[in-house]
């Protein structure tokens, strides 16, 4: 009896957070199909938008572009961070407990001075802005996210597995392809999604670093709101969010996966 | 199936020393019991013999080969885990069958040995599950199958049962000392439990500080132990007093010696025993009925004694009273001092 008044205040304060989370995103994607162009109601349905913005050359090239970047930050990124963990976890070296300290700052320093820094560094060594700046940028800061997922689900590895495939005549080889990977797969897809979101949404290091006229999609949206905002936006918004919410939640299922079984 | 000679073996970890010198020969097709305290250096011996350690100085031999700086994978042999190290993703059949593929072994035939290993140990009907599906003594058989699929030149097996609860335990034991008769395999089986590697083995080695102190039949070892270490290790051994030995019969001289009895040689009476046996005198402290046998625990001067007999075998005696202890002079064990 005493605690159905707190139970009610939590349900509430559960439905405060979804509203103010998720509200602002309905009331997006449904403008996104409202024929006008003032948010004006009565809504009426349209696909106009996501037409005029399929016919935005820009919009295209830089989306397309995005996922190009995206998928190229992931494959380095996972490749490198799933060699990372597997190092750290099978060998000790001097200087391995620093290494994997160091590892999480990239996390929690806000973009916008990760960004900084890498412009004048990249300015400092002669890389300078472009598409390889922007690429090196993106596979740093999504590096540390592949390293903690793979490295969490290495943690619960057993290493006699691996002494049991060498006895058993297996090469190194064989034991990283045939035992080894498929135990720590679930966590390599999770930080693969992860550093695909992290590449994908990013907005802040790809705006210092890509070369105006070769934006990425984030960094051509909030161009385009400085000149003017039209629903156009709300609609590649929305493709925006479906894609990142779908692999998030397919990143959590794996990073799920990964703590049991 | 292959004899191992070690000779001469030293390996080092930093500055501790695991192995010291140590030299011993695994005749081909025997069960070999490797006994010791936790770090006397058996299973550091069982895995330089599987090829995860190389030794700093020395040489081991499978049948003719030298193979001390051969790599584990390349040194044809089976081992078995005391965790199992069953792979979780694989099936019962795959895990056994991972040694024949990586092989490359045809295929039919590899199903044909699968087949074969699992019947072995008896657990044909299972070849589809996974191993979480399974009990720890299917697993334990899945891992002594996928051992011996690849017919190694010898089985390793490192404290395989100690996972296990007592009578499941038993069990494996009667069914690993089956296995080994029927396919005649050179194993050889890491245990700190005296009693498994009696009943299983029929050779011991025991260990200490990374030496081997003593090597033979188990009945060797148990009735004729070099030295205190290894009369206590393996049984139990009640220590004669240095002021006792007056007047007793011993097999050899007392000079730089000690002498002890084991538990079930000795016979419980409240009069000294007058027909010439050797008796010492003590208090008895307790008597612990345990179904067919009993023990019982006496202090000889300053000394706690055991004694295990049939219950029936020990007669009525009054409780902190005194008793005296008899046995057979020739059931005196004599190790230097």
């Amino acid at each position: 009896m005493t605690r159905s008044p707190l139970v009610l205040i939590g349900k509430i304060w559960l439905a405060l957070i979804l509203v103010f989370l998720y509200a602002p995103i309905l009331v997006m994607a449904a403008m996104s199909f409202n024929a006008s162009p003032f948010y004006q109601l009565p809504f009426q349905f349209s696909t106009d938008w996501y037409a005029k913005m399929a016919g935005n050359q820009q919009i295209i090239a830089a989306a397309i572009r995005s996922v190009l970047i995206a998928c190229a930050t992931t494959a380095i990124a996972t490749v490198l961070g799933t060699a990372a963990s597997v190092a750290l976890f099978r060998y000790d070296f001097p200087g391995k407990r620093i290494l994997q300290v160091l590892l999480f700052p990239p996390i929690a320093i806000p973009w916008l001075i990760t960004g900084t820094a890498m412009l004048v560094f990249f300015f400092a060594i002669g890389i300078g802005r472009g598409t390889p700046a922007v690429l090196i940028g993106h596979v740093a800061l999504a590096l540390p996210y592949v390293i903690v997922t793979v490295s969490a689900r290495l943690s619960s590895f057993d290493v006699t597995l691996e002494e049991a495939a060498r006895s058993m005549g297996a090469n190194a080889w064989t034991v990283l392809s045939r035992v080894t990977l498929p135990w720590i797969a679930p966590g390599i897809v999770a930080g693969a999604l992860f550093a695909f979101a992290v590449s994908f949404d990013q907005f802040v290091v790809s705006y210092f670093l890509s070369e105006p006229g070769d934006s990425t999609l984030p960094v051509l949206i909030y161009t385009a709101i400085r000149k003017g905002f039209t629903p156009e936006i709300n609609a590649i918004s929305t493709i925006i969010v479906t894609v990142s919410m779908a692999v998030m939640f397919l990143a959590a299922r794996f990073s799920k996966f990964g703590g049991s079984r | 199936m292959s004899r191992v000679d070690v000779a001469n073996v030293t390996k080092k970890f930093g500055q501790a020393t695991a192995l010291d010198d140590v030299s011993i020969t695994f005749e081909d097709g025997g069960f070999f019991a490797l006994l010791g305290p936790s770090g006397s250096g058996k299973t550091t011996l069982l895995r330089t013999i599987a090829g995860f350690y190389f030794p700093e100085a020395g040489t081991i031999r499978i049948g003719e080969q030298n193979v001390e700086t051969v790599p584990v994978e390349k040194r044809d042999i089976g081992m078995m885990f005391q965790n199992y190290a069953l792979f979780p993703n694989m099936s019962v059949a795959d895990n056994v069958g991972f040694g024949l593929r990586v092989r490359k072994v045809p295929a039919a035939e590899e199903k044909r040995r699968i087949a074969e290993a699992l019947e072995l140990v008896q657990l044909g009907a299972m070849a589809n599950r996974k191993p979480s599906q399974l009990s720890g003594g299917q697993r334990q058989r899945v891992a002594l199958a996928r051992a011996i699929v690849t017919n190694p030149r010898v089985l390793l097996l490192d404290e395989p049962l100690s996972a296990l609860d007592k009578t499941l335990r038993v069990d494996m034991q009667i069914e690993l000392k089956r296995i080994q008769r029927e396919i005649g395999i050179t194993t050889i089986f890491v245990t700190h439990d005296q009693e498994e590697a009696l009943t299983l083995s029929d050779r011991i080695g025991i260990l200490k500080d990374g030496r081997i102190v003593q090597a033979g039949p188990p009945r060797e070892v148990y009735d004729r132990p070099v030295d205190a270490f290894a009369a206590g290790f393996l049984g139990e051994a009640n220590w004669l007093p240095e002021a006792a030995l007056a007047g007793l019969s011993l097999p050899v001289t007392a000079a730089g010696r000690r002498f002890a009895t084991r538990p079930e040689m000795l016979s419980i009476s409240a009069e000294a025993p007058a027909d010439g046996r050797n008796a010492v005198k003590g208090r008895l402290q307790q008597r612990v009925f345990a179904g067919a046998m009993a023990t019982c625990l006496v202090e000889v001067a300053g000394q706690q004694w055991k004694l295990v007999a049939r219950d029936r075998d020990i007669p009525e005696l009054p409780g902190g009273g005194d008793v005296w202890l008899a046995w057979d002079p020739a059931d005196t064990l004599a190790v230097p001092a």
